[in-house]
């Protein structure tokens, strides 16, 4: 890369001390460059270093156990901050350079007011004085798109959405005119919508103060709409950099090559979602590309019928009033056997709720779920225990999921010994066995503990023990939506091959519209409790009736888009 | 676990708690302090040491080894009979365990059955006739051997009769450790069952746990147990485990409360649901293994907390009975011995009790940091 650049890291190495014999280099010898005026994306996985990089940056990696190694130049302006003490980095930090976490709601301070937060920065690096830093403070919230800002400055972090939280924290992080802005994943924790609005906002404001922006992520589809030039990352090393266009029309690398093809696409449907080791084997391409059919017809034998569900929830309002909130409104559809029902929607939309009650873990307000046609929302809790059995949900966070006090092999176990399969507990251990190997995990996983395995792996677990009472229907809610892109195809593989040998039936929440084409035969629409939209995948994908839908499908990034191999 | 796991079982939390404390210096010498601690209560509670503690060894005061014969006591001690009636004011500790048995044998042994109605009156007064009864037994019988056996000096002193200070405080640490840790269980396992139910139900059941709770947490825990006491009207070392039991839970409680509170909304805890498992099942094979850890922590803070609380109650004369010897009795008797420059009893007990109290607590600590369940 040659162009003037206003950050150089050079040789960057980063050492995690684990305990007193063993350390983890953690960014093994890098380098890059961060030109003026341009957006860089750090792209990796989970592991890859690309926090810990932007980290190093601006001296925030912890004392007690990280090192920077000599030899690391990280080039601002003429000097080596790696080289800085604090209190010179302290200067240069907000003012020059300034940085946006992944989450606003532990960014922000929960007990001052977004104002007071903003102003106490202005007054800081500026050294502005009370009423020009207020003024300033307006001025910024108006241009990161805060609605009546002269209002919303006293508003407290909690009084806001959290697409306005990262808001004011893209506001505090330019109001200073830093020459450089680092975002560590600014959007993830965010709603497809807001985020198309975010990373709109942030390409915006790069273009208006001509500064540069460092995006890190782990989503190469994010950056390909605001990139102008790519690192990617894994294990530590930089796998590929180049400018936007060469990375992602004709990568090198096998990794970035599988990080582009891992991720489902809205275009196609292969049989089998390619993984890493597809490309990492040095090419042994025998990936079945075939397309696959999607879609539900008339004729398919219905599992499950939902007439009319709905979910209230109470708060207390006053002394003795209550607040109703209709989480769920008059949801109603059907389930045939061995397909899936993919249910999407924003935060908020109801479609977790959906899920949890149909499993009674919530308990309905209203609505009948026939199973088999009988109505397993009005069956006494003695009864639907022979029905709890053949509905499992898997749930988000793979690291919450599962007891971490248990060995899996008592994971897998206890289920079957509640509702009597197999006869002794033999028989049960050699059926976990059979389950470990069905998804893909060794046998010696048995005696381990969840906090030993990463988190496609803890996904396995959990899709075991579901598997364990031989369900019917398995509801997964956002089962994927915490791991890797890599690791998510492969655990897309699982279910769908899975569902291939057992004809089961899925319920598939998720806020991925393109994770959720790719594994639906039919998909539902929810917005604020109700179903917005209900049809086959492909037709609400290229034909979608609702306004709603089309705002969504609009929000999905493309990745790159002009005109390369998809 | 209902199969065979061989050994390639992974390390769970305490194995791998215990591997982190074996690393940490201050645990370690703070634990060898506890155990040696409970070693000798143990050892001490089985007759093995202390047995002998009642018997007057040395003279009145005896002052330590170390410090030489006091220059006023040999006076005392060559002059026995005058020091004999002054200790004549308490019952003479030979026959601690049981002096109403003791007292009733010796007494029929030598008056025969006529003495019946004299010991129904006894009943209800206990201390005083009997030591009269056996203060007269023992100037006849075995003034001539105790003085015989009567030193100049102890290793660690004598107290007011004489009895060595050392096995005084060691006996009195089987008191004042077993009634710590008796309570202290006590205690954790009301807090625990009653914080469990209360954050796991919610509801009402959270609300009516809660006001016993309030209601507990509202007066001074010291009158509390002052006014449990009174109540119980009864002197004995398993009526202040009671005492201690019923007033201290309460920590223990809100603490177990909001651990499962947050534990019942975790996933883990609504997959055991959706495999079917009862409530009771998840709360005690599900949560709680992930709560252990802080009720084990409690129970140590618990303890080092009851120790004190014993030794405060045997201080102000509400705790054990005074035929048993703890550290509070011991600082009691201390009081007054002080003003007449006789330090060591205080010294044992007080040395006794921090030194296992510090490393009580510095053990605690260092549990805490092992057991931090950030196991990633």
């Amino acid at each position: 890369m040659t162009m003037d650049s206003l950050l150089s890291v050079r040789d960057l190495r980063v050492n995690f001390r684990l305990d007193k014999a063993t350390t983890f280099a953690a960014v093994k010898g890098i380098s890059f460059e961060i030109p003026r005026n341009a957006t860089v994306a750090l792209v990796g996985e989970s592991g890859s270093g690309k926090s810990v990089t932007s980290l190093s940056i601006l001296g925030l990696l912890p004392r007690e156990n990280a090192t920077v190694l000599p030899g690391s130049e990280i080039m601002y302006g003429g000097r080596n901050l790696a080289g800085l003490s604090q209190a010179e980095l302290q200067a240069l930090r907000g003012k020059d350079i300034s940085m946006i976490f992944q989450e606003p709601m532990t960014s922000l301070n929960p007990v001052f007011t977004v104002g007071f937060q903003l102003i106490e920065s202005l007054r800081l690096h500026l050294g502005l004085g009370p009423a020009a830093a207020r003024k300033r403070a307006i001025e910024v919230l108006s241009e990161v798109g805060i609605p009546d800002p002269e209002f919303r400055i006293n508003a407290y972090p909690s009084q806001m959405s959290g697409g306005q939280q990262q808001r004011v924290m893209i506001a505090m992080a330019i109001a200073c005119e830093p020459k450089l802005l680092i975002a560590d994943e600014p959007t993830t924790a965010l709603d497809v919508t807001i985020q198309k609005q975010i990373l709109d906002l942030i390409a915006e404001l790069q273009r208006k103060h001509r500064m540069s922006v460092l995006f890190i992520t782990h989503d190469l589809a994010v950056v390909g709409e605001i990139a102008d030039y790519v690192v990617v990352m894994r294990n530590g090393e930089i796998r590929e950099q180049g400018p936007a266009q060469s990375v992602f029309e004709d990568p090198q690398d096998p990794y970035t090559k599988a990080l582009l093809q891992c991720r489902p696409r809205l275009d196609r449907r292969p049989v089998r979602l390619p993984v890493i080791e597809d490309f990492m084997d040095g090419g042994a391409h025998a990936m079945n590309l075939n397309e696959r059919k999607r879609g539900i017809a008339a004729a398919d034998p219905i599992i499950l019928e939902v007439k009319g569900l709905g979910k209230d929830f109470y708060s207390r309002e006053g002394l003795f009033g209550r607040r109703k909130f209709e989480a769920v409104k008059d949801v109603s559809f059907k389930l045939p056997k061995g397909k899936t029902l993919g249910l999407v929607g924003e935060s908020g939309s109801g479609k977790t709720t959906v899920g949890l009650t149909l499993m009674r873990l919530h308990e309905a307000s209203s609505g009948q779920a026939l199973f088999e046609g009988r109505d397993i929302l009005a069956m006494s809790p003695r009864e639907f225990m022979a029905y709890k059995r053949r509905i499992q949900i898997i749930f988000q966070n793979p690291y919450a999921s599962l007891n971490p006090r248990m060995i899996v092999g008592q994971i897998l176990t206890e289920p079957m010994q509640i509702h009597g399969i197999g006869a002794t507990a033999q028989e049960r251990t050699e059926l976990a066995f059979e389950l470990l190997h069905k998804v893909g995990l060794p046998e010696v996983s048995f005696y381990k503990y969840p906090h030993e395995f990463s988190g496609g792996q803890r996904q396995r677990i959990a899709i075991a023990r579901c598997l364990t009472l031989k369900p019917d229907i398995l509801i997964c809610d956002e089962s994927v939506s915490a791991l890797d892109v890599s690791v998510q195809a492969q655990v897309l593989n699982l279910l769908q091959d899975l569902q291939d040998e057992y004809r089961l039936s899925y319920i598939f929440i998720s806020h991925d519209l393109a994770v959720v084409k790719y594994i639906s035969d039919e998909i539902m629409v929810m917005n604020e409790g109700a179903i917005v939209e209900i049809a086959n995948s492909d037709d609400i994908y290229s034909h979608p009736r609702e306004a709603y839908t089309k705002r969504l499908l609009s929000s999905i990034p493309k990745g790159w888009h002009h005109g390369n191999d998809g | 676990m209902p199969y065979d796991v061989p050994h390639t079982v992974s390390p769970g939390l305490w194995v791998l708690a215990w591997r982190r404390l074996r690393t940490d210096r201050v645990a370690m010498i703070s634990m060898a302090i506890v155990f040696a601690f409970l070693v000798m209560m143990v050892l001490s509670a089985s007759g093995l040491i202390a047995k002998d503690w009642g018997v007057e060894s040395g003279v009145n005061y005896a002052p330590p080894s170390f410090l030489g014969e006091d220059l006023e006591q040999p006076k005392a001690a060559k002059d026995t009979a005058p020091a004999r009636s002054s200790a004549a004011d308490a019952p003479t500790p030979l026959d601690i365990k049981d002096p109403l048995a003791d007292a009733l044998a010796e007494i029929r042994g030598q008056s025969g059955k006529s003495a019946g109605s004299a010991t129904s009156g006894a009943d209800s007064d206990i201390v005083d006739p009997l030591a009269d009864v056996m203060a007269e037994i023992r100037a006849k019988g075995t003034t001539a051997t105790a003085v015989a056996a009567r030193a100049a000096t102890l290793p660690f002193g004598g107290d007011k009769w004489g009895r060595d200070v050392l096995k005084k405080t060691i006996k009195g640490s089987e008191t004042s450790i077993f009634v710590g840790l008796a309570g202290a269980l006590v205690a954790t396992f009301l807090g625990t069952v009653f914080g469990a139910v209360a954050g796991y139900y919610g509801k009402w059941t959270d609300d009516l746990f809660n006001w016993f709770y309030s209601v507990f947490t509202s007066m001074p825990s010291l009158l509390l147990i002052l006014a449990v006491a009174a109540v119980l009207q009864q002197k004995g070392i398993l009526t202040i485990i009671l005492i201690l039991g019923l007033t201290g839970w309460t920590g223990v409680f809100r603490l177990i409360r909001s651990e499962y509170l947050k534990h019942k909304g975790r996933e883990y805890v609504q997959a055991a649901d959706a495999i079917g498992a009862s409530n009771a099942r998840r709360m005690f094979v599900h949560i709680f293994p992930n709560v252990s850890h802080v009720v084990l922590v409690q129970l140590s803070i618990l303890t080092v907390a009851f120790i004190k609380f014993e030794v405060i109650l045997s201080f102000l004369g509400l705790g054990v009975p005074v035929d048993v010897v703890s550290w509070g009795s011991m600082l009691n008797e201390a009081q007054n011995e002080l003003i007449l420059g006789k330090w060591w009893q205080l010294a044992a007990a007080g040395t006794a009790m921090a030194l296992l109290v510090t490393a009580f607590s510095l053990f605690t600590d260092s549990l805490r940091d092992a057991l931090d369940p950030k196991l990633k």
